[in-house]
């Protein structure tokens, strides 16, 4: 049952809308009761080929020899690829944003990295027949020891996963072997806290499992052009990943998608476009690649597993002091996306808490599982899990009401976050609270009085003076335990603020129900050509306020922000 | 023998759209000679309800009825670049494409309006029903089909508009952190009361309450279908899933649904949702993006309720009943901790 | 492979195919005969988004041998709409919003019209117990059974299920 609370917030909004803020009827539910609705698979092709790949039975294993003249030889079968006829085969999906180097091919040659890693993909005119010939491929392995641990992985001698990243993790900006969280001191918290707590947390992996398996029909269409039919939940992240893959411009693609059978993070991956194009390209006709139930579940990329260290210092009234998070995400044998997921999470933490000194290290560590992916939360969902059950526990530390220990420690309008930006539009009191009385779960007037709008700012608005370290440098595992080398001054900041979309219109659609992006420095004085009933533009739009002056010059550039900013100007990394 | 019951809570926020910014979405819309419009994108509707999001916010920026607006999505000949449905991004990011595209159409249908009622564009208004009126004088009136009609076979004008929407991919520090995330956050709170078997370790979700903040609700029912189904992906995150449930050993893995459990049709418990706006000040009318959030609180809610009622902190997802029965018995028994409020007011 | 005739009458029409003694009467449905209603999810039996009639009882087309359904009734949720008219459980799955991505909602209407037919008014626990074969990843299930319950209330089971 949903229940909406217009009185909050109500000065904030314009509620006299036509149709937005209506529930009325979705485009796509006529087409979902008639069976109307075409997914990928939904398509008929004469001439149809089905296309199934062998998979590692192991773990980690050398790749000796493979033979697959008898599977050549099987009924049916039209044509059996290798990594040789893959023709860029060496790949990392968030290289269209030149974030990260290519890690992952899509048929493996010289190594299988994990069990289930495709090897052979065999074409054939059933799925019956491929499914045979299978059978008939012959791989020569020589075993190798595998790494599951994340903790393991990262220690000295432990087997390399991914040659492309020999100490088993992600490499950020071609310095560390983690990305690093410095706001205030949290040593010199703890040592003042009235009690300090440290739990481990752990998130096991958790499959997408969409009733729609993921899968792809492609084939060759007029204008010497292929159709994809694609489930990708990312339709030009999928092409371009494809036409990188099969080496083809990407206007010799014709996606078609869009409409998908549940995908929660795990149709980004674009793992069965590819082969499906390829085996169109090299049969001349149409090639359907679809994931059984047992593949899905089992090869189809999970959301990743992550281990949780969290580490608390929080004073007798409840305030908390400071939070030191070390955190590992397990990205199996390749990176995938998980190199931004612990971007994210280092930008969550510390959660939506208003804490003076926080502190986190954030690995990306690579182990001989089935690589993980996005899902539904991506880089949050655990850190929320870790976060709240230990937000349980100081609550019970100091006696005091968790509801009540919330909305004490809850950010506010104008509080300075932890990655030193100013917190604006902030509502967890307010839910809190709203929470509380539905359920009818007793606070005191002081906590039903409190507000996101008030308490926050002034000092809480301060960026602390910061101890810097150069722990975990790529290749020297002893610097994971160094000394700090500086003491960033108070008020420091040495990235720019991005250039924001600046808003034609009056804010929340008043007294027209619009809000336009631009790019360019506001007009101020002349009126959107088209309007005509527009406000006074409003000032250009900033996500925080300018934080204060800093004392001294910064120790690094701030990096220039106007044209076109990729990943490689953010990380330091290029693609291979 | 006996059950337990239990009651815990979580707060969080979640970021919109993609972490650092560097994620454009665009939007492409044309009319029919009589007015009825196309918005053509490449973004992708996963259940969510994408297609539906933009055609509101389509029909809401043009001044038309919801009827003439469709939304074809997703054909990379006719849909312009979009980075894809993830992070929440579609509602914040596609919202705001199909606004700008909106409303440079609607700036060409004004104009073709204006030239037919020899007034001023600026002194035009839409009334949502398919209407355009000169401000103060309702009377003089034209229809959007008529303009169309003209601006198309009369005035040789073209009623489309093009819309992207970016933020700027942000740099990160090295050695700090720093960094220009997001400039959404939504928010929740939501407290599980759950029942714990002594005996068998099983829990049951008896009832949850929430409270949302998710920005400007664009359609209602559609939130309502993703925070109702998200905490119910909760629930089995919480309790059931995993395909490695001996992490790290990787052996045992379930293989199909006879083997991954997820709560069916009979497991699912009452809930009720509050939600809250407060607009997003670069959010599409404000809107946010309920999407992936919805799951996160169920989980430590969930843990804290157990705690509360058997005393056993479940520290590694899922928490299955093996995990509890070894907590009670490590801790001598079981240990519930305070009663947390009376009846909830709902229902 | 020899292949085997097969003629069965699928929501009210004769239709015919040539199939592998072995294959299923999902792959039959619909790479032969073009009904993309029953969809694939799991092949196993385990999901009931593949769930058509045969004979008014509610079977798993993935399970099934297609050679089986010789002379038989089937019906899908492509014949669930008299004509441009829907059926009161579509009307219902659409009034409650219970459907977001719809992969399941074909097997889940035909799971709800067997229940309809057989029991005009059943409760919850009925309502429950006849879609516990479907899996459905986004609802949370509580629209589906409210629609269900919903149809049944406005007489969905008195007319032809």
């Amino acid at each position: 049952m949903l229940e909406m609370r217009k009185d909050l917030f109500a000065d904030e909004r314009d509620d006299n809308l036509n149709v937005v803020g209506k529930g009325v009827q979705r485009q796509d539910a006529p087409g979902h009761v008639t069976a109307r609705t075409r997914f990928f698979d939904d398509h008929a092709f004469d001439g149809l080929l089905h296309l199934k790949v062998v998979r590692s039975p192991h773990h980690h294993a050398r790749i000796r020899a493979i033979d697959v003249s008898a599977a050549e030889r099987a009924p049916g079968v039209k044509r059996v690829l290798r990594g040789a006829d893959v023709p860029v085969n060496k790949n990392t999906l968030l290289s269209l944003i030149n974030f990260g180097k290519d890690d992952e091919p899509t048929l493996a040659v010289d190594k299988a990295r994990y069990k289930g890693e495709p090897i052979v993909a065999i074409i054939a005119d059933s799925e019956a027949e491929a499914l045979a010939a299978r059978k008939l491929v012959r791989i020569d392995y020589e075993p190798l020891n595998p790494v599951f641990d994340v903790e393991e992985a990262l220690k000295p001698g432990a087997p390399v996963v991914n040659e492309t990243y020999p100490g088993n993790y992600f490499e950020y900006h071609q310095r560390f072997d983690h990305q690093k969280l410095r706001f205030g001191d949290v040593e010199r918290a703890f040592a003042q806290a009235d009690h300090v707590v440290e739990h481990r947390y752990q998130m096991s992996p958790i499959e997408h499992a969409p009733t729609e398996t993921n899968g792809t029909i492609a084939a060759p269409e007029h204008n010497d052009r292929y159709v994809v039919h694609s489930c990708a939940q990312g339709l030009f992240f999928s092409l371009g990943t494809t036409a990188k893959i099969v080496d083809l411009e990407s206007n010799r693609l014709h996606f078609i998608g869009g409409t998908v059978g549940g995908g929660f993070g795990g149709k980004v991956d674009s793992l069965s476009e590819p082969l499906a194009v390829l085996g169109a390209m090299l049969t001349g006709r149409p090639v359907r690649y679809v994931l059984d139930r047992e593949e899905e579940m089992l090869y189809g990329s999970p959301r990743g597993a992550e281990r949780i260290y969290v580490k608390d210092g929080v004073m007798r009234d409840g305030r908390i002091v400071a939070r030191y998070i070390r955190s590992y995400f397990d990205a199996g044998a390749y990176t995938r996306l998980s190199s931004y997921a612990a971007i994210k999470c280092t930008a969550h933490v510390p959660g939506p808490y208003s804490i003076p000194n926080v502190a986190s290290d954030i690995y990306v560590a690579y182990t001989n599982r089935c690589p993980s992916t996005a899902m539904r939360g991506f880089g949050v969902t655990a850190v929320d899990f870790a976060l709240e059950v230990q937000m349980d526990r100081l609550a019970e530390a100091v006696n005091m009401d968790p509801m009540e220990f919330r909305i004490l420690n809850a950010y506010r309008d104008g509080d300075m976050k932890a990655h030193r930006r100013v917190a604006k539009n902030t509502a967890l009191v307010e839910c809190v609270q709203v929470a509380a009385e539905k359920a009818n779960w007793p606070i005191s007037e002081q906590a039903r009085r409190a507000s996101s709008l008030t308490e926050g700012g002034g000092e809480r608005a301060q960026i602390p003076a910061t101890p810097l370290d150069q722990r975990g440098q790529i290749g020297r595992p002893e610097s994971r335990n160094g000394p700090a080398t500086q003491t960033l001054p108070a008020g420091t900041t040495r990235i720019a603020l991005s250039k924001q979309p600046v808003f034609e219109g009056a804010r929340d659609s008043r007294p027209t129900p619009v809000q336009v992006p631009r790019y360019e420095p506001s007009p101020r004085q002349e009126a959107p050509r088209y309007d005509p009933a527009v406000a006074p533009p409003l000032p250009a739009y900033q996500p925080a306020a300018s934080p204060p002056p800093a004392a001294p010059p910064p120790t690094a550039p701030a990096q220039p922000q106007h044209g076109a900013v990729r990943f490689s100007s953010v990380f330091g990394t290029r693609r291979r | 023998m006996a059950r337990h019951e239990g009651r815990g809570m979580a707060s969080v926020n979640y970021p919109i759209g993609m972490n650092l910014g560097g994620d454009p979405s665009q939007a492409l819309i044309h009319s029919n000679p009589d007015g009825k419009f196309t918005v053509a994108l490449s973004a992708i509707d996963l259940g969510q309800g994408m297609k539906q999001v933009s055609r509101q916010i389509a029909a809401e920026t043009l001044g038309v009825p919801i009827e003439d607006v469709y939304v074809d999505t997703a054909d990379s000949d006719t849909g312009p670049h979009d980075m894809g449905s993830f992070a929440s991004r579609g509602t914040h990011r596609m919202g705001n494409a199909v606004i700008a595209a909106a409303r440079e159409a609607r700036g060409v249908l004004l104009d073709a309006a204006a030239e037919e009622l020899e007034v001023n564009a600026s002194d035009l208004v839409t009334d949502g029903r398919g209407n355009i009126h000169v401000r103060g004088a309702p009377s003089k009136t034209i229809t959007v089909k008529a303009t169309a009609q003209a601006a198309q076979f009369k005035q040789g004008k073209t009623i489309a508009g093009r819309g992207i929407f970016l933020i700027p991919l942000s740099a990160v520090d090295a050695e700090t952190g720093e960094m220009n995330p997001n400039t959404a956050f939504a928010h929740a709170c939501l407290v599980a009361d759950v029942s714990v078997d002594d005996e068998t370790g099983e829990v049951t979700v008896l009832r949850m309450t929430s409270a949302y903040e998710l920005g400007r609700v664009i359609n209602p029912r559609m939130v309502e279908q993703q925070l109702v189904g998200g905490a119910w992906m909760g629930i089995s995150h919480a309790l059931y899933e995993t395909p490695e449930p001996y992490y790290p050993n990787p052996e045992h893995g379930p293989r199909d649904f006879n083997e991954y459990l997820m709560p069916g049709p009979g497991d699912i418990a009452p809930y009720h949702v509050t939600v809250l706006e407060r607009p997003a000040p670069d959010g599409p009318f404000g809107g946010k993006g309920p999407g992936e959030m919805c799951a996160n609180p169920v989980l430590p809610a969930i843990a804290n309720a157990v705690y509360n009622a058997v005393g056993v902190r479940v520290d590694e997802l899922p928490i299955t009943p093996e995990k509890i029965l070894r907590g009670i018995r490590a801790n001598g028994g079981v240990k519930p901790g305070p009663r947390r409020g009376g009846a909830v007011n709902w229902r | 492979m020899a292949k085997l005739p097969v003629q069965f009458r699928l929501n009210g029409s004769d239709r015919a195919g040539f199939v592998d003694p072995a294959g299923n009467l999902l792959d039959l449905l619909r790479r032969g005969l073009g009904d993309f209603a029953p969809k694939y999810g799991c092949g196993q039996g385990t999901c009931g988004v593949c769930t058509v009639l045969i004979d008014g009882e509610p079977q798993l087309s993935c399970l099934t041998l297609a050679i089986s359904c010789e002379g038989r009734q089937i019906e899908t949720a492509s014949g669930m709409a008299d004509g441009p008219n829907l059926h009161p459980l579509q009307q219902a799955f659409m009034d409650n919003f219970a459907a977001q991505c719809g992969f399941c909602t074909p097997g889940m209407l035909t799971a709800a019209r067997a229940l309809l037919a057989k029991n005009p008014n059943p409760t919850r626990d009925e309502v429950v117990e006849a879609i516990s074969g479907n899996i459905c990843r986004c609802t949370g299930y509580e629209p589906i059974i409210a629609a269900i319950l919903a149809a049944a209330a406005g007489g969905a089971g008195m007319r032809r299920a």
